[in-house]
């Protein structure tokens, strides 16, 4: 049994091709314009190295910071309506309220209230009004804005009236791309609006970006099925990633943590993946990236998924350096895929991290004398920058003084000292892909999201019930039985319906057979 | 232990977290009070902060809070002037202007909603509470032990209803105006036990705000160090490390107007094998050992915290496999008295245990 693992940064694309716990080959190439050319050919490579024959690979698993990087970065993001059916409530707060000015701008800032949502029990605080609504549309239509999230207050207790101004906004916005705060998040108005709203802002990169991934995968030839990696390191379909890109948000992190500690045998470590674009570093406890508590900051933006807890820089191998002395900027901007054309050691003009790194001696490709002329102070300050950065993330990351050690994974990782502050740094062999690495152990969960009633089971019974019920969907999509493991539960007591009605979300997760 | 003069938008972070560690579980999550004084802070100016010494006998002094479930405020976020509506009806029943805003309770939301109405309304805040922490029920303060009526009392909601009640006892005016909250959604503004500086100077638990901005200091400098707050405020609180473990399943409801229920959690490293109950009504009241011996009794504090960062964690957010502290804190001397041991023991709350101060709970052998 063969697989394949992806890993589609915003500088570099990796593959390795697996069999068992064996790694056959690793290949890093770099990402293109169009994502497809760099995912075949980092495939065709990696396929080639270990000999293997593409009609004995049984899966595909695709891992990509696309979207998280299009939030930091506030690249390629979406002119987005937000909608927030609410009033006469929470006007104090409106959407997007807490948001770092620049991303607020980035989408736009289009936002409105109108009256509906829940009370707790199910209660409506105002009836839907459609003429509201009708003219809300019409606002949004001559904004030219083609996507849209749709928040209720209490929608994890009833999605209803999201989706009736769903169907009445689509009446006049009938090519409107809707994303519904009630698929995405849960109890936490705030929060769960402000996941919406970026997943609406990232649904035609989404559809570009993944398209991208078939082609490229029917390019190579390859037949057998491909998954792409959400936030928990759990695998999903490209139908629901194309509607739900905000859901692979932490799968970078995520990726090369899991990637990071299968590759070193370490159980307790500071992982510090450095790519060509962001560094994310969180922390290995015994073995499984720490979750992060309660909210979760993407790009400055609140959110409550379930995520690692994982500090990003805007710090890589492609990171524009600028300035000198008391000017000097590291970041966060980056030249991203255009590294091979844009950096000055590959004929470029712009200077980035890889040519300071080149010009320390830290690593050795492209042109060194297209950075000659570098002065060694510029190159040790820029040096001395990095290294400030990479301590201050370590240890905010770090929390007790044991001396654990940093894991440096990804390609940007010649840029990692030895020692990060007193704490020694490793590189695991195939650290460069340890991203794909991770992808390829992604695991498949099984999920169960529906009313149960208990009237005549306990709730015990109903959540027994319920994952079982998960535990079996994990299995018929390819999960080995003896390794699947509870990973979320929650149950909302519905006190609006009758027969003591609660709402269950429960999903596990287990290896993939093979 | 600093004292808080002036409360200015840099302050609201410490406040929000403080807040967030006395609130034991309940008083809701203080992000949203915390962008509403924010707000309030930015349109107003700052929040003075008085020492109640520094107040006129026959000044008027009006705490203000949020009633209600907890989980409700975080997704029915308010309209924003319920609160000054409160207040403002409780001033026209009462015929009579606060000079004064004060917190019921220091904990939650209710330890930064006062901070955004005193800087709206352009009034000082008094360095008190009447709880020295958060507790779910409205006669549950020490003005109660002290004979201060809470009515007359003020309730308003977003859609513009105000509600004045007046009732016989403190008991009976958390009655009815739980009833209300219910009918309001689960969650209303309130203004009560309006009091003069007299009578304040001799019922409240002093320098609750300035303990509570303490609290967020260490919990933030602590966090900057790479140190869990624990070991730091139980060293400076008298406070201890009860248990540590994951969160392996919350059963929660929202019924009579409280977020209730009882949260699992199985033990960690020194406390594998073991496992500890939470027993909840908006806040912690009850934490329990697996052969049901109780470990900390309401009224002394039962905090949760993150097992790695000490970030305090609310009961509504509180949610499978979170990796936790079980945290606990001797409460105030006055509510280990026996009029304290009535209005917010174990007994109230229907909990068969007999209360046990925690540092008699907690002796090792």
């Amino acid at each position: 049994m063969f697989r394949i693992g992806v890993d589609v940064g915003g500088t570099n694309t990796d593959a390795v091709v697996m069999q068992g716990d064996k790694i056959l080959s690793g290949v890093k190439s770099p990402t293109t314009e169009d994502v497809m050319s760099g995912v075949v050919d980092a495939v065709e490579r990696a396929l080639a190295d270990s000999g293997t024959d593409k009609a004995k690979v049984t899966a595909v698993m695709i891992g990509t910071t696309h979207f998280t990087n299009a939030v930091v970065e506030r690249k390629h993001l979406a002119r987005t309506g937000a909608v927030r059916l609410c009033l006469p409530a929470a006007q104090c707060l409106p959407p997007m309220v807490d948001w770092p000015n620049d991303i607020r701008d980035a989408v736009g800032n289009h936002f409105w209230m109108a009256k509906g949502g829940y009370e707790f029990d199910g209660r409506e605080i105002s009836a839907l009004d459609m003429e509201e609504l009708n003219r809300i549309a019409v606002q949004i239509r001559d904004e030219g804005i083609d996507t849209v999230a749709i928040t209720s207050v209490f929608s994890p207790v009833s999605d209803k009236m999201e989706r009736e101004a769903m169907e009445q906004l689509a009446k006049t916005l009938p090519d409107v791309d809707f994303t519904l705060s009630s698929e995405i998040g849960r109890l936490g108005i705030l929060e769960r609006e402000n996941a919406a709203i970026m997943n609406a802002s990232l649904r035609a990169l989404s559809e570009r970006t993944v398209g991208a991934f078939g082609r490229a995968l029917t390019k190579v030839g390859l037949t057998c099925p491909y998954y792409i990696t959400q936030n928990d390191g759990t695998l999903m379909s490209r139908d629901f990633v194309q509607s739900y890109p905000v859901l692979t948000f932490a799968s970078g992190p995520t990726n090369s943590m899991r990637g990071a500690a299968f590759l070193s045998g370490k159980l307790d470590a500071i992982v510090v993946d450095v790519g060509g674009t962001t560094t994310d570093v969180g922390a290995l406890v015994k073995g499984f990236p720490r979750p992060a508590s309660t909210t979760v900051d993407v790009g400055g933006v609140r959110t409550n998924f379930r995520m690692p807890d994982v500090f990003a820089i805007g710090l890589g191998g492609g990171t524009i350096v600028e300035g000198t002395g008391e000017t000097l900027t590291v970041g966060p901007r980056s030249v991203g895929y255009k590294l091979t054309t844009d950096a000055l050691i590959f004929g470029g003009s712009t200077l980035t991290t890889s040519d300071i790194a080149v010009g320390l001696g830290l690593a050795d490709f492209g042109d060194k004398s297209a950075i000659a002329d570098l002065k060694d102070d510029h190159l040790q300050a820029v040096r001395a920058r990095v290294n400030e950065m990479l301590t201050n993330a370590v240890e905010r990351m770090r929390v007790s003084p044991d001396p654990i050690p940093v894991l440096a994974v990804g390609g940007g990782s010649i840029l990692v000292p030895d020692h990060v502050g007193d704490l020694p740094v490793i590189r695991p062999e195939h650290f460069s892909v340890a991203n794909a690495v991770g992808a390829a152990i992604g695991q498949i969960s099984g999920e169960v999201d529906r009313i149960f009633s208990l009237d005549g089971k306990t709730r015990e019974e109903a959540l027994a019930e319920a994952r079982t019920e998960a535990t079996n969907k994990a299995i018929a999509a390819g999960a080995k039985p003896e390794s699947i493991e509870l990973l979320d539960q929650e149950d909302v007591p519905l006190a609006y319906l009758p027969g003591n009605a609660t709402r269950i979300r429960l999903k596990v997760v287990g290896d993939m057979n093979g | 232990m600093e004292t808080i003069k002036r409360i200015t938008r840099d302050d609201m972070a410490d406040v929000a977290l403080g807040g967030a560690f006395l609130g034991t579980g309940g008083g809701g999550d203080p992000y949203i009070g915390r962008l509403m004084a924010e707000q309030a802070i930015d349109a107003n100016g700052s929040v003075q902060v008085l020492d109640v010494e520094d107040l006129a006998d026959d000044a008027l002094i009006v705490p203000v809070a949020m009633m209600g479930a907890p989980t409700v405020m975080l997704e029915k976020l308010p309209r924003g002037d319920e609160a000054i509506n409160a207040l403002r009806s409780l001033e026209a029943v009462l015929g009579k202007k606060a000079d004064a805003i004060f917190c019921i309770e220091a904990g939650g939301l209710n330890s930064t909603i006062p901070i955004a109405v005193a800087a709206t309304a352009g009034l000082p805040i008094v360095d008190g509470d009447g709880m020295g922490r958060a507790f779910p029920e409205l006669q549950m303060v020490s003005m109660t032990m002290f004979d201060i009526h809470a009515c007359p009392m003020a309730m308003a909601d977003e859609k513009g209803n105000a509600i004045a009640l007046n009732t016989v006892d403190n008991l009976s005016t958390e009655k009815f105006a739980r009833v209300i909250t219910v009918e309001m959604g689960g969650a209303g503004l309130i203004a009560l036990y309006p009091m003069t500086g007299a009578q304040a100077k001799q019922a409240i638990l002093r320098g609750s705000l300035s303990l509570i901005a303490n609290i967020g200091r260490i919990i933030g400098s602590e966090q900057a160090a790479n140190r869990n707050p624990a070991d730091k405020l139980a060293a400076d609180l008298k406070g201890m490390r009860l248990f540590e473990g994951r969160v392996t399943d919350v059963d929660r409801r929202t019924e009579g107007g409280f977020a209730r229920g009882r949260a699992t959690i199985e033990g960690l490293e020194s406390y594998q094998g073991q496992k500890m109950f939470l027993n909840f009504q908006n806040e912690f009241l009850l934490a329990e050992d697996e052969h049901g011996r109780p470990r900390a009794i309401t009224p002394d504090l039962i905090c949760l915290l993150d097992l790695e960062t000490g970030q305090p964690i609310t009961t509504e957010t509180m949610g499978y496999g979170f990796r936790v502290i079980v945290f606990g804190l001797p409460c105030d001397p006055k509510w280990r008295t026996k009029h304290g041991l009535e209005l917010v023991g174990p007994s109230y709350f229907g909990y068969e245990a007999q209360y046990k101060p925690i540092e008699i709970l907690n002796l090792q052998n």
